[in-house]
């Protein structure tokens, strides 16, 4: 009797415990490897990046100092920083509007009805899975002042190009070449599928009010592909605020500086020359310019839905 | 239907644009293929007779095999663990109850917002006092999980009907056994358009092995490659070959899984 009248009892109790901490013994054991990897090797590390920053040391001395700001003002004060800065804005803003205005234009071209769109699909994209270092290396080559394909396709023409990665003012041009190269394929296959996605009815109509091709392009096409527009331009700034592997392989930021990209600096400073606290400022920067990105984007995403 | 001439005003832009875009592929080929004494010659795109020894001359001439080897080791790995520790992550997410969920998975979302440089030297000083540095731990460990794929693996389980799962759940079933004989076996899709981006991304990863390997033995193919480039500078018929024997891998895996990937890639950009 006992036994009978105390079962629902413990039931209850147990139930009442199950409320409070749901599944949470058997989401403990999916999840556990999940949160030791990120909380090891992302949160702590954001974390941990930003106290590094505040101490002058060198990795390997079991003394650091405490320097406050002083890594941040040293920063501030240094034309290297300035330079990478600058470097870094270009090749960004540089590889962002032309693969956009790419990949708008070949994807506007492969939307009409053609044969062969496949393939074409499949060549545009070829770059965006190539290794980046192998990408380097061959247009290291393509870019070589005198056997590379560029300038003797140039000289074919009668025209003499510039020596390219050995020129200051040269070189970063020829990386940013590379990473709309390999931008280009993405933003194509992104725009074709917001494309297809636009009804053939509002074309319709437009041409029955008589608009003509451009028209139609710059009053229907290109303000329904703004979300597609935007979303590629945030991905694409933040992709290329961390550019490293290409400047690596075909410039090791030179000549004098002029491709050094700021990962390429943050790379120097920590690896090269064990400035552990210095390239921790480096990288914080990075991360505020980053976030000063999202942060726009979240905001005018939201204005947007609130237009809508 | 467009007319006849601008049909063929198309495809001369695009055939133009795809020959820009696939120049520097067929550029290696060739010259991967030429003798060296014939890269003076003028622009030939195609080798008058093909040099195939230039592969075996360029695997041999750093240690390739080895650098395979460790890309080979590191990509199963960071592809399996990725595919297997997101997808249980991503089931927790999406069905199981419990105290901070929401939370946690906003805590996963955000480590998508850290730059990869911001962790890069806290990250290297972890591995190195665990030390993992010159080991396939350090590959493949703190890339074993991905935030993206455990957003991918929750959406994929939040589509899926229930009935299957509570059905099991009544008959006593626990979660791990639910999760192995029922809900994995139904997401092979997901599974198969996450592994191509797990693979593309290690295979082609250069700046973390950079950092945790230092000796020649522990190289993987892309850190390997850029080493070999140190070396032999201007040596273009041996560059190109690396190069090509470096990139094949990846333009094999992509043009296998094609469609997954680009419907993977437009998926997550038109729901932004």
């Amino acid at each position: 009797m006992n036994g009978v009248r105390l079962q629902p009892t413990s039931t209850a109790v147990h139930r009442g415990w199950r409320r409070t901490l749901g599944e949470l013994p058997s989401a403990l054991l999916f999840l556990l490897p999940t949160v030791a990897v990120l909380g090891t090797f992302n949160f702590y590390p954001a974390l941990y990046s930003l106290y590094l920053s505040l101490f002058e040391w060198n990795g390997l001395s079991p003394h650091r100092e405490f320097v406050g700001l002083a890594n941040y003002t040293r920063l501030l004060a240094s034309g290297e920083f300035w330079n990478s800065l600058r470097v870094t804005l270009l090749y960004a803003g540089g590889v962002t509007l032309l693969a956009l205005a790419l990949g708008l234009l070949v994807a506007v071209l492969l939307n009409q009805p053609i044969r062969g769109q496949a393939l074409y699909r499949v060549l545009y994209f070829l770059p965006v899975i190539t290794p980046t270092v192998a990408s380097g290396v061959v247009w290291k080559y393509l870019f070589d002042p005198t056997q590379g394909v560029v300038n003797r396709g140039l000289a074919e023409v009668g025209l003499e190009g510039p020596s390219w990665l050995s020129d200051p003012s040269w070189a970063l041009v020829a990386v940013i070449v590379v990473g709309v190269w390999k931008r280009v394929g993405f933003n194509m296959v992104v725009y074709l599928a917001a494309l297809q996605g636009i009804p053939k009815t509002y074309y319709e109509a437009a041409q029955l009010d008589g608009a003509d091709s451009w028209q139609q392009f710059r009053h229907i096409t290109l303000p329904l592909l703004a979300p597609t527009t935007f979303f590629l331009v945030v991905t694409a700034l933040i992709d290329a605020f961390q550019v490293f592997d290409l400047v690596y392989v075909m410039t090791s930021g030179g000549p004098l500086g002029s491709t050094d990209v700021l990962g390429y600096y943050l790379y120097r400073q920590g690896f090269r020359y064990s400035e552990l606290g210095f390239a921790s400022a480096v990288a914080y920067v990075m991360f505020a310019l980053i976030f000063l990105v999202t942060v726009i984007q979240f905001r005018l995403t939201r204005g947007g839905q609130d237009d809508a | 239907m467009p007319k006849p001439w601008k049909a063929v005003l198309i495809h001369l832009l695009l055939a133009g644009g795809a020959f820009l875009s696939a120049m520097p592929f067929l550029w290696m080929l060739t010259t991967a293929l030429k003798p060296e004494s014939a890269l003076y010659q003028p622009p030939l795109l195609f080798p008058v007779h093909f040099e195939w020894e230039n592969f075996a001359k360029a695997w041999q001439a750093a240690p390739f095999p080895r650098f395979f080897l460790n890309s080979a080791v590191m990509t199963v790995g960071i592809v399996l663990a990725q595919t297997l520790l997101s997808a249980m992550a991503g089931y927790a997410f999406a069905r199981m109850r419990f105290v901070g969920r929401d939370l946690l998975f906003f805590g996963v979302l955000g480590t998508m917002m850290i730059p990869f440089p911001v962790t890069l030297i806290p990250s290297f000083l972890v591995v190195n006092a665990l030390g993992w540095i010159d080991t396939y731990n350090a590959l493949i460990i703190p890339r074993a999980v991905s935030a993206f794929a455990i957003f991918l693996f929750r959406q994929f389980f939040l589509s899926l009907p229930r009935e299957l799962e509570e059905a099991a759940l009544i008959d006593g079933a626990g979660r791990l056994t639910i999760f192995f004989r029922i809900v994995l076996p139904l997401s092979t899709p997901v599974m198969a358009a996450n592994a191509i981006f797990s693979f593309l991304f290690a295979w082609n990863d250069f700046l973390w092995p950079l950092i945790v390997t230092n000796s020649p033995d522990m190289r993987t193919v892309q850190v390997g490659l850029a080493m070999f480039q140190g070396q032999y500078g201007v040596f273009w018929t041996l560059l190109s070959a690396a190069a090509t024997i470096v990139t094949l891998p990846a333009v094999l895996a992509f043009l296998a899984a094609q469609r997954q990937f680009i419907a993977g890639i437009t998926n997550t950009g038109l729901k932004e």
